[in-house]
């Protein structure tokens, strides 16, 4: 065989590693997205773990996933289904076997497909391929033996030893890929910085596999290349969303030159920010874990009474417990940042899986009339300009503030360009000043933005008492007389509304003269915009708007919605975005797409069912 | 001394009914503020829902009257933000050991600096006369039209299960005793808890009717003090003597008993073993203990989360965000 396979230049190509929840396949996985973007690819990530934390090992349940999407040019989603899908394991090609494309290559570790192993993942027959129809290609190798084989004079236990095999397929889907292992090989030394032996394992494991596919050519026809095309120049990192936005609510603590608190209780898929916040002391970061959902939210808005950039983070069931606090941020007019990370519901419903279903609630889910401003981060790497825009709002409009992500955009992540901090606008608190003293009263407000102005505990000549209790709106004093409350219920309104005076008016991406406009809001982004772009190659007339601020609405949402023929409102929850779009615009021909799967949306499905609205 | 008086931390005009022990806590509380000296504006106080949540409207400092229940999650919050405030949270026996009873024991076991008062007259008042978490079983009100058939919270119990520190105990219209607790309570490094035992004239007159009123005390109540002989009654005529593994009522020269055989209060024993039994004696048999009953010096929440702050940050080398940046894997498009 020629020494030189043909090699494919492609555009873009979808791997996914997959294996049991031990096998190391998000360590894999992410490494591959780095090296990959490190060469300027555009890159887009998602974790698919089990519920269970360490099912028993090779059952079905047990399956760990990771895939990426890598481009030449921007990517959006991580893709629906793969090019390339590594399974360490019967139970992960059962498991994992549907995400392929049909001309999709399969990576099996042959030592794993023994008689018990299938029949832990509970194939009938001892031909797991034809059992589950498999027709793409499937590339066998012993990649537990040749790790072992590798390591054999290395005087590690078998048990580390074969803790190295991820590092094997991933120099397999390194060799495949033409990547350079240098940078692969120097981010195992860096997470290994402690155990150089375990690093030189790696190494070695990692190597191997290249070479075994570069000796082999593992029974696969090419191997290929991704150019890169039009990367923006700079620095870059990884992040996923959850770090994004513990970044965020960090950077605008430090321009607005408060601390940061954070008050949360342990939440799927919500705790990584608490974790990430945990970490930064060094910061000044302080993050109080709570007795519960309830003390998490009330700390915060202690801590925001006292003067710091309070936030509370969580998800679905939580959102519920915080709802009195947060009202009791509403009607004493405090700042707070409240994270709500949706996953399945309701109840504890689909804790580790992505919905938008917590929508209505953020925007209605308190007594009273209770304005909040809502925000959705619209990718991994949105988070920390939302995070950033939240606490910004909060702080400027002395006001809560829901930011909602969701579980997909939370774990998934994405290449993201070092932000600037000096280019971000200002954070400047509405502080009183001594001059104010006289006559101040906790509710006189800014005439314009109808914002009052903050005396933090502790300034001398401005104490003052406030709480849950209608006030009036000179003194501050209790008040229930009844034109006073009706002006206050219009006041907080309002000044919420006027935050839209402060943003920009709504984005239209796509065709000028659509007959379509596709809209959606928070983490489908990504799906949405692909499904768009395919459907403008394919000469369609199709144009996107999306919601990352949902209340208040950005300018021009009415006339924008009013101009075309048909809007299809997409999202993950049976109609949330559309009801709300409905009772705010007026005269607006709306169609819905929902799936409420836990899944991310597919954009091929998409494309297909927007296709047939354009066609009624 | 004191740059203060009194009538520099009052505020507007209580409106509680009148005879309501809430009153002469709130006089009790002035003039205790004043003495213990911090600046009006550097005292915050914070309250959660009932009769007597409505205190910080009568408070010339910094006030937070929050919701039901959540006094003790907000005021921790309060502390841990700004350490350099005085923290007061305030009560009743319905918001601080039923709905917010989880956030009482919690602020008690972290021990953050909170001078934490439970207004106890064992009855929801402002709702108009449900039973509460510690009225006594059988106890009829408009919620329990037959009797109670639950046994009470005694507050002192929860406070030491919650490995509290501090527990005092003093009737509202004892002035001079109740202005000492507080002090104390204010003085105490970390989470203080003061129960205020108080009458509610309207729904459950009396329930602290056998030491109420000064005769009462003096012959129904024993009044601990730090380094002490436990002596009470009208003519200090009786003590308390330790019995076994309990506690008992003598009576000086009878039986040969004489003031070698009274134990000595200390407030400052780590153990909260014999705390807890002065705490839980009740009548008939024996008095109710008022005072300082325990006041342990213990590490704080607030100070412990900024020294770890402090520490971290003379570790790691990162102190801006454009710092934290540079401690991730960062990779460079050319």
């Amino acid at each position: 065989m020629a020494e030189q396979k043909k090699k494919q230049a492609i555009d873009q190509v979808i791997v996914r590693f997959s294996g049991d929840s031990g096998d190391g396949m998000q360590l894999a996985g992410n490494i591959f997205s780095t090296i990959s973007a490190t060469v300027g690819n555009d890159i887009c990530t998602f974790p698919d773990y089990p519920a269970d934390i360490r099912a028993p090992q090779g059952v079905l349940t047990g399956v760990s996933g990771f895939q990426v999407h890598i481009g030449a040019d921007k990517v959006f989603t991580p893709g629906d289904k793969c090019d390339v899908l590594v399974a360490m394991n019967p139970a992960a090609l059962k498991t994992q076997y549907k995400h392929c494309k049909p001309t999709a290559a399969i990576i099996i570790d042959t030592d794993s497909f023994t008689a018990k192993d299938l029949e832990k993942a509970e194939f009938k027959t001892d031909d797991p391929i034809a059992e589950l129809g498999i027709t793409c290609e499937v590339v066998p190798c012993p990649i537990t033996s040749m790790c072992q084989e590798t390591l054999k004079e290395s005087g590690l236990d078998n048990k580390s030893i074969v803790r190295c095999k991820n590092m094997l397929a991933l120099g397999l889907v390194c060799w495949l890929f033409d990547r350079d292992l240098s940078l692969a090989e120097g981010m195992l030394r860096a997470k290994f910085a402690k155990k150089p032996e375990v690093a030189d394992a790696n190494i070695k494991v990692l190597r191997a596999g290249y070479d075994m596919g570069h000796n082999t050519h593992a029974s696969i026809a090419h191997t290929y290349s991704i150019e890169s095309k039009h990367k923006e120049k700079g620095r870059y990192m990884d992040i996923n969303g959850n770090k994004a936005t513990a970044y965020g609510l960090m950077a605008a603590a430090e321009k607005a030159g408060m601390r940061l608190f954070l008050g949360s209780y342990p939440i799927t898929p919500a705790t990584d920010i608490m974790h990430e916040l945990a970490k930064h002391k060094s910061m000044g970061v302080i993050t109080m874990q709570a007795e519960d959902e309830i003390a998490g939210c009330a700390s915060a808005v202690g801590a925001a009474y006292a003067g710091a950039l309070a936030c509370t983070s969580t998800s679905g069931p939580g959102i519920c417990l915080k709802s009195e606090a947060i009202n009791l941020a509403v009607i004493t007019e405090l700042p707070l940042v409240i994270i709500d990370v949706q996953r399945g519901g309701p109840s504890t419903g689909l804790p580790t899986k992505s919905e938008q279903t917590d929508l209505l609630q953020a925007l209605f889910g308190r007594n009273g009339e209770s304005p909040i401003p809502v925000i959705a981060a619209t990718s991994p790497t949105d988070c920390f300009d939302s995070a950033y825009l939240a606490a910004k709002m909060a702080i400027e409009h002395m006001t809560p503030v829901i930011l909602l992500t969701d579980a997909f955009i939370a774990n998934g992540s994405a290449a993201w360009k070092l932000p600037n901090l000096a280019e971000y606008p200002t954070i400047i608190p509405p502080y009183v000043t001594p001059e104010m003293s006289e006559g101040w009263s906790p509710y006189k407000r800014n005439p314009e933005t109808l914002v009052r102005s903050w005396a933090i505990p502790g300034t001398p000549g401005f104490m003052h008492r406030i709480g849950g209790l209608e006030k009036s709106s000179a003194t501050g004093a209790i008040s229930n007389d009844p034109d006073n409350h009706h002006l206050m219920v219009e006041q907080r309104a309002q000044k919420v509304a006027r935050i839209a005076d402060t943003l920009p008016p709504l984005k239209v991406e796509g065709d000028k003269d659509a007959d379509l406009l596709i809209v959606g809001f928070g983490g489908t982004y990504g799906h949405l915009h692909e499904a768009m772009q395919q459907m403008l190659a394919e000469g369609k007339k199709v144009a996107q708007a999306h919601f990352n601020m949902i209340n208040p609405l950005p300018r021009g949402t009415q006339e924008i919605l009013a101009k075309y023929k048909k809007v299809v409102v997409a999202e993950q929850n049976t109609g949330q975005l559309a009801a709300y779009l409905r009772m705010r615009t007026k005269g607006i021909n709306i169609y819905q797409y929902n799936e409420v799967k836990g899944q991310p949306f597919n954009v091929s499905t998409l494309v297909e069912a927007f296709t047939k609205i354009m066609e009624e | 001394m004191s740059d203060y008086k009194a009538q520099d931390y009052k505020f507007g005009q209580p409106r509680w009914c009148p005879g309501c022990g809430d009153h002469a806590f709130l006089g009790a509380l002035h003039k205790a503020m004043s003495e213990i000296g911090v600046a009006p504006h550097q005292t915050a106080v914070i309250s959660g829902i009932g009769c007597s949540s409505r205190l910080p409207y009568y408070m010339n400092t910094y006030g937070f009257h929050t919701i039901h229940g959540r006094a003790a999650a907000i005021a921790t919050g309060v502390k841990v933000a700004n350490p350099e405030l005085t923290v007061w949270q305030v009560s009743g026996d319905g918001d601080g050991l039923a709905i917010g009873g989880n956030h009482f024991i919690h602020a008690v076991r972290r021990n953050i600096d909170l001078n934490m008062i439970l207004l106890n007259n064992r009855i929801y008042g402002l709702t108009k006369g449900q039973y509460s978490p510690t009225s006594v079983r059988g106890f009829v009100s408009k919620s329990s039209p037959y009797g109670t058939v639950e046994d009470p919270f005694r507050p002192a119990e929860l406070c030491f299960g919650a490995r509290g520190n501090f527990f005092a105990r003093c009737v509202a219209t004892d002035m001079a005793a109740a202005v000492e607790c507080l002090k104390a309570a204010a003085c105490h490094k970390g989470a203080s808890v003061t129960e205020v035992l108080q009458n509610c004239v309207i729904f459950n007159n009396g329930t602290h009717e056998s030491i109420y009123t000064k005769e009462g005390r003096a012959k129904n109540a024993i009044y601990l003090e730090h380094g002490k002989p436990m002596l009470f009654g009208e003519n200090k005529e009786y003590g308390i003597a330790q019995e076994g593994f309990g506690l008992k009522v003598v009576k000086l020269g009878e039986d040969g008993i004489t003031e070698k055989d009274i134990l000595v209060h200390d407030a400052h024993c780590p153990d909260p073993t014999l705390h807890l039994k002065l705490a839980l004696m009740e009548g008939p048999d024996f008095p109710v203990a008022l005072g300082v009953i325990r006041d342990v010096e213990a590490p704080t929440y607030n100070d412990c989360v900024h020294a770890q702050v402090e520490e971290i940050k003379g570790k790691k080398p990162y102190h801006t965000f454009a710092e934290l940046l540079e401690t991730n894997e960062i990779w460079e498009i050319k």
